[in-house]
């Protein structure tokens, strides 16, 4: 018993050291940012230092004075990446608990067709996808940002695996006694019982369209429609006499500060132990 | 046991269609479209020549003859398992060592909360804000060479991004950093499910630490466990940003860090329709050929019933 | 599963037949709009009368220069304005990625196709993709003589400005404010120290050409500076002295100079006395800072000296550790004449606005009292053989960064001897596939052969109609 004691204290420390080590790693990344954000563009070609400067108020002043629309563009990217992350929670645990729930001919073939697609690389349809939207005369539209999201086999095949080891057959049934109907089973029963899943996709799906850049460039031209990573995209290129590393740093700063509260908001869901909330089998 | 469910829910099942619209008619026009678009461009001469369009030309299989005749194929399909596996190995270990962890009812560990949230911080920062962190860290006069030299380990500057393994494990390195939050988080979601009682009963049938682990944990994961497997496999298969702008779109040393997904975009670049389409092809099998060996592997076929 | 994949498999054979007819369709609708592009725009269209002014750009240097100096230009918000009654709307499009060109080759193609609100009036390009735009075949650009500009208005401009923007018939398609010559700028510390002496006409015969160049690299590395920061500073040096344009008949040469340039630095590297790294990475601009003060020279034009290389002394953002604040740079022509960067306008087929636009180029890039104000105000080196001279020999043409020498006499006899009578549409994917393969070599990852065949795939891969 004592041996056992003394075992756990090392195994203790090993994991706090590690865990430490690690949370010192994932910090790093932000203290670095804020660190260059508050340097002048020649003091960043110096290269390396976690010395703060004192430019950060400087840098904020010339970034939201300058010609860039990054009120509106936070804007925009928050439109875009809240109702794309919704859409593809939704609508992605709706078509996991249609092949989860149901049994229906071609139920498998489905299930098969819906992994199939998930290998295709977003890159592969990029082409045809920006020709589609300019054919259908959607640039500078949000629409091809955010519908698409409806469609997402990754988010379905999370939700799929998800709700087969954590969604009791018994308590649909439950609810169909009380005589509700299927779209309410599934808004009423079914989302609670998921949404631990439902807020990892959802940052998941909130990241990935808010740092994206390669399909919202492709699309969007208007100034009043661009998004952050555009933004910041132009920033960068801005020719020699505006060219300041110190406004990229500060850019990038600000456009990271909303992800983190919808991260810190959601992740509660994950990490602060709320459970399921439903009964367990 | 199908059967018997069959029988009673069987007038509900047309709702299994109805819920299935929205994927599928999103499906058909954002994506089904463009990737036939693809497919079918995948047999022609097609690419621009400055403004002018050459093609299209139907030219059968040629492209596909191009791609596989000249062997790059091949080399880019290695470096792009190769660069996947160093940062996959690490990630999965480190999350699956953190979930024990985590879910260890005797390392009582504190400030797990804590732990959790930061672990997926990185993944928050875009690839290309990261990469100029990594560009000022490992540069030849950045920190990480300092160090190295005043702790005597080499003598003058060692250039990261000019030898093949240097630059190799920068992109698995950042690859790791920031993709390992992801899958613990994936695994916790996870874990979550499971219930408590049955750790605390594990305990005082008196269960090691290790046992708990393998025989509840992992097993009860399965689901979830599968689902990371592939994901990252695909992921890996589709890295790209990371090397792209660690190595300013060349794959350099000598492309012993192109991966397959930076080929094809440098055929996109240059508007090239056939070849990018008839590489998107060959990906698209390579994926799926990798994917069902995996889920093979898995036993995925039980999961799905 | 095996009955899934069966089924799949049906429904998937099912849809590939269907849909790639839809695909056609699709295809087919496009090719109406598109057959004027697959050939270029087969007729000029422009005329007066337009109520809107739609100018591309890739970043905000145009835009303040009109707002600055086209005195009626008024300014309504960051991306719009009004020239008289006539709406001026800023399409901004970033240079990451090909984004701006890609829009550009987009929208240029179908101008006519478009509303005349909506056409493209002007578009500014860049010299290494110029030819591109002022191809004669694809004709999205017009002559400046279908503006009726003459030949006689552009006469105070710099030969290689109006090469670069010239079709293959000699015909003006686009002009530019800028003559962005270029020089060796110099640390003027390490001067003294190694070749004693920082005088501007004393260094220039350390540098007068490669040999003596290559010598006095020796010299340095003996002193323990580094020659240049990187391979890649010499390189826009070497390849605006070319015989022969990268391309010719579809089939890729490598110039002799280019080899040189391939040769001379993996000398430099080998011997420590250059490096392989990027241009504008931390291990470049580290020699720009007096901590460091270990390399000998950059190549660059005016606009390197006055934005890049640090705040000018005196400045209101302070001392920043860099040698351009201490004044201590000087500047000389160097081994052989190039440029480096500046700005092209070019007036789009379709554009609805011929007067305004016509005006603008004449205002923006001749009239002597505006390449005046942009000379002083803006630093731009500009493209105006009056206004180069009258600054030579004036003490406006001072520059502080340069510990108050004045460059625009090297200046204005470098841009006298640039001849950029060479440039292809290739150039710009062929210098990047060239820089980029040869480090290779240079880092000892493969033989010179083995780069040039790295360079050929790259090539190959951005224009597949080369050989």
């Amino acid at each position: 018993m004592k041996k056992n004691i003394g075992s756990i204290g090392i195994r203790r420390a090993i994991a706090y050291i590690v865990l430490v080590f690690f949370s010192i790693l994932c910090l790093f990344w932000f203290v670095l940012l804020l660190v260059n954000s508050t340097r002048s563009n020649g003091e960043l070609a110096g290269g390396f230092t976690l010395i703060p400067s004192r430019f950060f108020v400087i840098n904020m002043t010339n970034l939201f004075k300058g010609s860039l629309p990054v009120v509106r563009g936070m804007l925009n990217s928050l439109i875009i990446a809240a109702l794309s992350s919704i859409l593809t929670v939704y609508f992605s645990t709706m078509t996991a608990y249609a092949l989860t729930v149901y049994r229906f001919k071609g139920r498998t073939a489905i299930l098969t067709f819906i992994l199939a697609i998930m290998m295709i690389p977003t890159q592969v349809s990029a082409l045809g996808f920006v020709n589609l939207v300019g054919a259908m005369g959607l640039e500078d539209s949000f629409i091809p940002l955010i519908v698409p999201a409806v469609a997402s086999p990754v988010t379905f095949f999370y939700m799929k695996q998800y709700m087969s080891a954590n969604l009791p057959m018994s308590l649909i049934e439950a609810a169909r006694m009380d005589g509700a109907g299927e779209f309410k089973t599934f808004n009423m029963v079914c989302l609670p019982l998921m949404k631990p899943a439902i807020a990892v996709q959802m940052i998941f799906a909130f990241v990935a369209s808010w740092n994206n850049y390669f399909i919202p460039s492709l699309v969007l031209y208007k100034d009043e429609k661009k998004t952050l990573p555009i933004l910041i995209a132009q920033l960068r290129a801005a020719d020699f006499l505006k060219f300041d590393m110190g406004q990229v740093y500060a850019m990038i700063a600000f456009s990271i500060f909303p992800v983190i509260v919808v991260y810190l908001f959601l992740s509660k869901y994950i990490v602060g132990g709320v459970t399921a909330g439903g009964v367990k089998e | 046991m199908v059967k018997k469910e069959k029988s009673k829910i069987g007038r509900y099942n047309k709702w299994g269609y109805i819920f299935l619209i929205p994927f599928f008619a999103v499906f058909v026009v954002f994506q089904l479209i463009p990737l036939f678009n693809t497919i079918y461009n995948s047999f022609f001469e097609n690419y621009m020549s400055g403004l002018t369009q050459i093609g299209p030309n139907f030219v059968g299989l040629g492209n596909y003859k191009e791609l596989l005749s000249n062997g790059d194929l091949g080399v880019y399909f290695k470096n792009t398992m190769i660069m996947w596996v160093m940062g996959f190995i690490p990630q999965i270990f480190f999350s699956l060592l953190f979930a024990a962890w985590f879910t260890n009812p005797s390392l009582k560990i504190k400030g797990q909360r804590f732990f959790k949230t930061v672990i997926y911080l990185p993944n928050l920062i875009m690839a290309a804000a990261f990469s100029m962190l990594f560009f000022t860290l490992f540069s030849r006069v950045g920190p990480i060479n300092k160090m190295l030299i005043s702790f005597g380990l080499i003598a003058k500057p060692y250039q990261f991004l000019s030898n093949v393994w240097s630059t190799r494990a920068l992109i698995a390195f950042m690859n790791f950093i920031m993709w390992f939050g992801n899958t613990t988080i994936l695994l916790m979601a996870g874990m979550l499910g499971i219930s408590k009682d049955l750790y605390e009963a594990a305990e005082v049938d008196g269960a090691t630490p290790t046992q708990i682990f393998f025989r509840i944990t992992l097993p009860l994961l399965k689901p979830i466990f599968v689902y990371v497997m592939i994901t990252s496999l695909i992921g890996g298969l589709q890295m790209y940003d990371v090397p792209q702008i660690l190595t300013d779109g060349t794959g350099d040393p000598m492309r012993s860090s192109m991966t397959l997904i930076m080929y094809l975009n440098r055929h996109l670049y240059s508007k090239n329709y056939g070849l990018a389409g008839a590489l998107s092809v060959i990906l698209l099998l390579i994926t799926a050929v990798l994917s069902l060996i995996v889920f093979r592997a898995m036993d995925f076929k039980k999961e799905t019933k | 599963m095996k009955k899934g994949t069966k089924k799949f498999l049906c429904t998937a054979l099912t849809a590939a037949m269907v849909l790639p007819m839809v695909a056609c369709g699709s295809n087919g609708g496009n090719s109406g709009s598109k057959s004027s592009a697959a050939g270029g725009l087969d007729k000029t269209e422009v005329s007066d009368g337009g109520k809107v002014l739609n100018i591309a750009v890739w970043n905000d240097e145009f835009k303040s220069r009109i707002a600055d100096h086209y005195k009626d230009y008024k300014k309504i918000d960051d991306n719009h304005g009004k020239i008289g009654d006539v709406k001026v709307n800023w399409v901004l499009k970033e240079n990451k990625g090909n984004a701006y060109q890609n829009m550009l080759d987009k929208k240029l193609p179908n101008n006519l196709n478009a509303s005349k609100d909506d056409r493209i009036d002007m578009f500014l390009i860049e010299a290494d993709y110029a030819l591109k735009y002022v191809d004669k075949d694809s004709n999205v650009a017009l002559k400046l003589s279908d503006l009726g500009i003459k030949e006689s208005d552009l006469e105070k401009q710099y030969e290689y400005t109006k090469d670069i923007v010239k079709d293959a018939d000699g015909n003006i398609r686009g002009s530019s404010w800028q003559a962005c010559s270029a020089g060796l700028i110099y640390n003027r510390e390490i001067a003294k120290k190694v070749l004693g002496t920082d005088d501007p006409v004393e260094v220039q015969k350390s540098v007068a050409d490669w040999d003596t160049f290559n010598a006095t690299a020796k010299k340095m590395k003996e002193a323990g500076v580094k020659m240049t920061a990187t391979t890649n500073d010499s390189y826009r040096v070497y390849s605006n002295n070319v015989s022969a344009p990268w391309v010719k008949d579809n089939k890729v040469t490598i110039d002799k100079n280019i080899e040189k340039w391939a040769k001379d630095s993996k000398e430099l590297v080998d011997a420590e006395e250059t490096t392989t790294s990027d241009l504008w990475s931390d291990d470049w601009s580290a020699g720009f800072k007096t901590a460091n003060n270990d390399v000998f020279c950059y190549f660059g034009p005016a606009w390197l000296i006055n934005f890049s290389m640090g705040n000018a002394p005196g400045s209101d953002k302070g001392d920043d550790g860099s040698i351009a604040y201490k004044g201590g740079w000087g500047f000389t022509n160097g081994p052989q004449g190039y440029y480096w960067g500046g700005s092209w306008i070019c007036a789009a087929n379709g554009t609805d606005n011929k007067s305004l636009v016509k005006d603008i180029i004449l205002k923006m890039t001749t009239d002597d009292d505006v390449m005046k104000e942009i000379a002083t105000k803006d630093s731009d080196c500009v493209n105006n053989k009056t206004v180069l001279e009258a600054l030579a020999s004036s003490d406006e043409g001072n520059n502080a960064v340069l510990g108050g020498q004045n460059p625009y006499k090297e200046l204005a006899a470098g841009a006298e001897k640039v001849d950029m009578s060479n440039i292809s549409k290739y150039d710009q994917g062929c210098n990047e596939a060239f820089q980029k393969a040869m480090k290779n070599f240079f880092d000892g990852k493969t033989d010179y052969d083995g780069a040039v065949k790295q360079f050929n795939k790259s090539v190959k891969e951005t224009y597949p109609e080369l050989k």
